[in-house]
């Protein structure tokens, strides 16, 4: 089967690819463009370590069908800190430890991320509610909901 | 390996889907990935649609027709459908919500389906494309038991009237884990009062059948009568009625029997879960 041609702006820049047609976003941008941000959890949806930006939605990468993406912005955590200054998110997930292994960090922030850009000023129940397609083994989830309050409280954090 | 059709309009899609065995079509794709994700959807061509008039909404008026392709989070984001956002809230996290589409909830195996629950409480009718005609109505039920059967063809949208008194209207999906968690079962209610006697009730039930179900038995109790605590009583007694549950990882059948007329209960009494 022919490959398709594929583009979109990753990150603000364009990029251009091919793609097997029912591939998904997830393997487009880690083996097909070299952004290793969004992770491999399950493929199933359930995890939401996958999770992307596109046109400011969140979106699971492994469920997205990759043609679906032709001519639309997709944001991973590649490109949230500007040059060396981290986003106020990453910044408050260091200073409350809300990252033991990591391996969920890129799906909760951009998750938080999503949520923060319509809603600057969100309940906790909102916190809770905007994560709760992303499982964390590690922290209980406590530093996670802790870290994304008080970004939203930072100076800059409504910055896309 | 599996193929792609994009198509810029319905009867496109449509005309495939009728013509080619093989030919599915992708929605949000939340189950239509999982399949290729795992390999069990390895052959035939995934039918993309991009018509506009697949995602419009016509929600002013008395009669509300919503495109097969629109998602849980366009439902969300529309005032005017409020009565539907406990419903739409129900399907997965925010990323799921991005994706998933009513159409794709119609066809979604049970115990999901959470969102269709809702649409035949409202009494929704389903308007299916077959080839290249035009499309024609059926009442969403008889559309979910020719389901199992397959080979509809394309939904292009659902119908149905906006409820006069939405306050009248009630979903609720019961779950172990909150705020998100796959149904153990899920209700919905329509009792329009009409002289302080509910009038014409239509009672939904999730995931206490192989596909959503409505529940007769409810509905006869509680016709014609107050929504007292002998009504309620009734239509508890008469709950179980027509359902079939599965045993599964999230439950087992004889669980959702004990626990769908608890619920039921505390719905139609007002009280929380
Ligand atoms: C993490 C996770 C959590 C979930 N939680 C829930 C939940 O709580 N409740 C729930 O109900 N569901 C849940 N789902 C299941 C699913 O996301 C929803 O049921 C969703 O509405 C399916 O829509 P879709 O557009 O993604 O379907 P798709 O995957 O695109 O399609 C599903 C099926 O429907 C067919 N189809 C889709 N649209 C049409 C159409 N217009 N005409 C003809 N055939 C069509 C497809 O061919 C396919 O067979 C969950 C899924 C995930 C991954
Ligand atoms: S890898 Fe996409 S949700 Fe787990
Ligand atoms: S920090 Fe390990 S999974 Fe969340």
């Amino acid at each position: 089967m022919a490959k398709l041609p594929l583009q979109f702006r990753l990150n603000g820049s364009d990029r251009a690819t091919f793609v097997d047609p029912a591939s998904n976003l997830l393997d487009t941008l880690r083996r097909g463009l070299g952004d290793f941000g969004p992770k491999y959890g399950c493929g199933q949806g359930t995890c939401g370590v996958c999770t992307v930006l596109v046109d400011g939605e969140p979106q699971l990468a492994c469920l997205t069908l990759a043609v679906s993406c032709e001519g639309r912005q997709i944001e991973t955590t590649s490109g949230m800190a500007d040059g060396p200054n981290l986003h106020p998110l990453q910044d408050a997930f260091m200073d409350h430890f809300a990252a033991q292994c990591g391996f969920c960090t890129p799906g909760m922030l951009t998750a938080a991320r999503a949520l923060l850009a319509k809603n600057p000023q969100p309940s906790r129940e909102e916190v809770v509610e905007a994560i709760s397609g992303n499982i964390c083994r590690c922290t209980g989830y406590e530093p996670i909901i802790a870290a994304i309050l008080a970004a939203a409280n930072a100076p800059g954090a409504r910055r896309a | 390996m599996l193929d792609l059709r994009t198509c810029t309009s319905l009867s496109e899609a449509a005309g495939i889907l009728s013509g080619d065995r093989q030919a599915l079509l992708i929605g949000g794709g939340t189950l239509v990935m999982r399949d290729v994700n795992e390999g069990r959807l390895t052959e035939g061509t995934l039918v993309r649609v991009t018509d506009p008039a697949f995602r419009q909404m016509s929600t002013g008026g008395a009669r509300i027709e919503l495109g097969a392709g629109v998602t849980m989070a366009m439902v969300l984001a529309n005032r005017e459908l409020a009565f539907l956002h406990a419903a739409a809230r129900a399907i997965g996290g925010p990323a799921v919500r991005t994706m998933a589409t009513i159409g794709g909830n119609l066809f979604a195996a049970a115990p999901y389906g959470d969102f269709t629950v809702a649409l035949l409480a409202l009494d929704a009718q389903v308007v299916l494309q077959s080839g290249y005609g035009s499309g024609r109505a059926v009442p969403l039920e008889d559309f979910l038991s020719a389901r199992e059967r397959g080979g509809q063809g394309l939904v292009t949208a659902v119908q149905f009237a906006r409820p006069q008194n939405p306050a009248e209207f009630h979903f609720r999906k019961i779950s172990r884990v909150k705020p998100k968690g796959i149904s153990l079962l899920s209700i919905a209610t329509h009792l329009p009062l009409s002289g302080g006697r509910v009038a014409q009730p239509r009672v939904a039930y999730g995931a206490m059948a192989p596909t959503p179900i409505r529940a007769r038995g409810v509905e006869r109790a509680l016709d014609g009568k107050p929504l007292d605590q002998s009504a309620i009583q009734a239509a508890k007694q008469a709950a179980l009625e027509g359902c079939r549950p599965a045993t599964d990882a999230i439950a087992s059948e004889w669980y959702r029997r004990e626990i769908l007329p608890v619920h039921l209960g505390r719905l139609l009494a007002g009280e929380p879960r």
